[in-house]
């Protein structure tokens, strides 16, 4: 290899690593920073109680209503998406396989309303729930998080569904399947790891939104036990708090952060997990 | 207008019932068939034969168009939007293109082996379970013994016994190649269509294959795509010669190779060997 190889070598693996440690630094510090300055304020109180008066004027309690409100939300969401989004993305890879036409403006379509910020989709979810006469809600905020993830649910599982081999298409379908029979048993397992993704993906898009559940979820102290209740999220939460001019509160508000990360952090530890054991025999 | 579509009507059946004499000796006939993949014309007025208990060879270059034909026979053709396809092929006197049963039981008369093994992503044993279970067994005992007959037909049994339950990841890429025949066979098809089965393995492992090929023949018609003209030699009871979409020549592989009647053929065994 003459001298000139070498030095390009050496000179590209240099940069791609500047490129990727110092990502991973700069969320390493994101997330350091969060955990420092929220170290004071984090206790089990923040966890396990809900505001109480004066809370934010640095008062007693915790947000154990966002959390709960969020977990509810992005839970409930997420199911709704992977109704909707699991059917869709077979659809699309495996009845639609036919008509690369209309596949591709769907998947353009999806593309976009990806794209869309959630600020809008607040605004329509907003809009929506006057028209059907509610209030602010539980419910009306599962609804809104769930059209803001659908597109990340649908368009990642479908990615996914793409790379499968038409070799397997046709080996299931020879065998006699009929075309549902090849997306529910056969596609849908092969490319369960990747639906993993895409939920997880969601989740964390859906359980760290504020603008979507501004107007639609509303915010309360207390901890929702209906639907039709309003109900807190954490961003909300680390939104109030930060804009508090108390330090002792604004500290409370990267506590609430770190309570975040951490939900997010426990969700994919255990899909992860899932996916694994769920698809030890699939093709690799 | 009418009367001469009519009459082409009654022109079209009148050659389908020349060409689909009843024919005890052959289990799939072929007449007239054209595909086309919007401008290209793939295959080109095919009509042909498919002997029983024998096994046909599809060979000519890449691109001849012998995997669309092979394709054409379980209508796996319908999967690929831009292939359009007439003509007729009749498998128990039921015109498959043509017909108003379902395909599903139409691709079950017929194995399909492809050029790489796929395994479904579910075990060993499921895999050839599967099939079984689309038929609409649920008898476990049924299910188990099935699942033996057609491993130790492909000759995996004593290979796989122990480990039934794992994913066929653990399995070199010829005993996939096997399992796929299994499952294959599981549904109990009448014939097996393979295409290229054997490109994708080592040399030791293909002869497994093709040696499994001459015993299966008993029970099975086989047709088998093949650009290899050695592998012709070594498994045809019947050749088929295909170029640029059209049979060029047919018959018995002595027969055919010693005395090719065409250029293209000659030229084919000359680059083929």
């Amino acid at each position: 290899m003459n001298r000139r190889k070498i030095i390009e070598e050496r000179v590209f693996r240099i940069l791609s690593a500047i490129a990727t440690y110092s990502l991973v630094a700069t969320l390493a510090f994101i997330i350091i920073l969060i955990f420092v300055k929220g170290f004071n304020a984090l206790s089990w109180d923040m966890v396990v109680k809900t505001p109480k008066g004066g809370y934010y004027y640095g008062g007693e309690g915790g947000v154990l209503n966002a959390i709960v409100g969020s977990l509810y939300i992005s839970i409930g969401a997420i199911l709704i998406a992977a109704l909707i989004g699991i059917p869709a993305a077979l659809y699309i890879n495996v009845h639609l396989a036919r008509y690369k036409r209309t596949q591709n403006a769907i998947r353009y379509i999806l593309d976009a309303l990806w794209g869309v910020p959630s600020i809008v989709y607040g605004a329509f979810g907003f809009a929506l729930m006057l028209f059907l006469g509610m209030n602010a809600s539980l419910l009306a905020g599962i609804i809104t998080v769930a059209l803001l993830i659908l597109p990340i649910v649908v368009r990642t599982f479908d990615e996914v569904l793409c790379t499968i081999p038409k070799g397997l298409h046709e080996a299931t379908l020879a065998l006699g399947s009929t075309r549902a029979e090849m997306a529910f048993k056969i596609i849908f397992k092969q490319g369960f790891p990747g639906l993993i993704t895409a939920l997880l993906l969601a989740f964390g898009r859906g359980i760290g939104d504020a603008a979507s559940v501004l107007f639609t979820a509303g915010y309360t102290d207390l901890i929702p036990t209906n639907l039709d209740e309003p109900a807190a999220t954490l961003p909300l939460a680390i939104f109030f708090q930060l804009s508090s001019p108390i330090p002792e509160v604004r500290e409370r508000a990267f506590a609430a952060a770190a309570i975040l990360t951490i939900i997010i952090l426990i969700i994919s530890l255990i899909a992860r997990f899932l996916s694994k054991m769920y698809s030890k025999t699939n093709l690799k | 207008m009418y009367p001469l579509k009519e009459e082409m009507i009654i022109h079209d059946k009148a050659m389908d019932l020349i060409n689909n004499e009843i024919d005890v000796d052959s289990i799939l006939q072929i007449s007239n068939l054209n595909v086309y993949a919007g401008d290209h014309h793939i295959l080109k007025n095919v009509n042909l034969k498919i002997p029983k208990n024998k096994v046909t060879v599809l060979l000519g270059p890449s691109g001849c168009g012998k995997t669309t034909l092979l394709k054409s026979m379980n209508r796996l053709t319908d999967i690929y939007k831009e292939l359009v396809v007439t003509g007729h092929i009749y498998i128990d006197n039921d015109d498959i293109l043509n017909t108003s049963k379902n395909v599903s039981s139409i691709r079950q008369k017929m194995g399909l082996l492809g050029q790489r093994p796929y395994p479904l992503p579910m075990s060993i044993y499921k895999n050839v379970a599967y099939g079984i279970k689309l038929k609409g067994v649920r008898d476990k005992k049924l299910i188990d013994y099935n699942v033996e007959k057609h491993l130790k037909e492909v000759g995996l049994w004593d290979e796989v016994k122990d480990r039934l339950h794992d994913t066929p990841d653990s399995l070199s890429i010829g005993q996939q190649q096997r399992l796929c025949l299994a499952r294959g066979l599981a549904v109990k098809p009448r014939m097996i269509l393979a295409d290229e089965p054997t490109s994708a393995l080592d040399p030791i492992s293909s002869k497994i294959i093709e040696n499994l090929f001459k015993d299966l023949k008993q029970h099975y018609t086989i047709v088998l795509v093949t650009h290899v003209l050695r592998q012709a030699v070594r498994l045809a009871d019947n050749v088929v010669f295909m170029y640029n979409g059209e049979i060029v020549e047919q018959g018995a592989p002595d027969k055919l190779f010693k005395n090719p009647q065409t250029s293209t053929l000659k030229a084919y065994m000359v680059d083929g060997n």
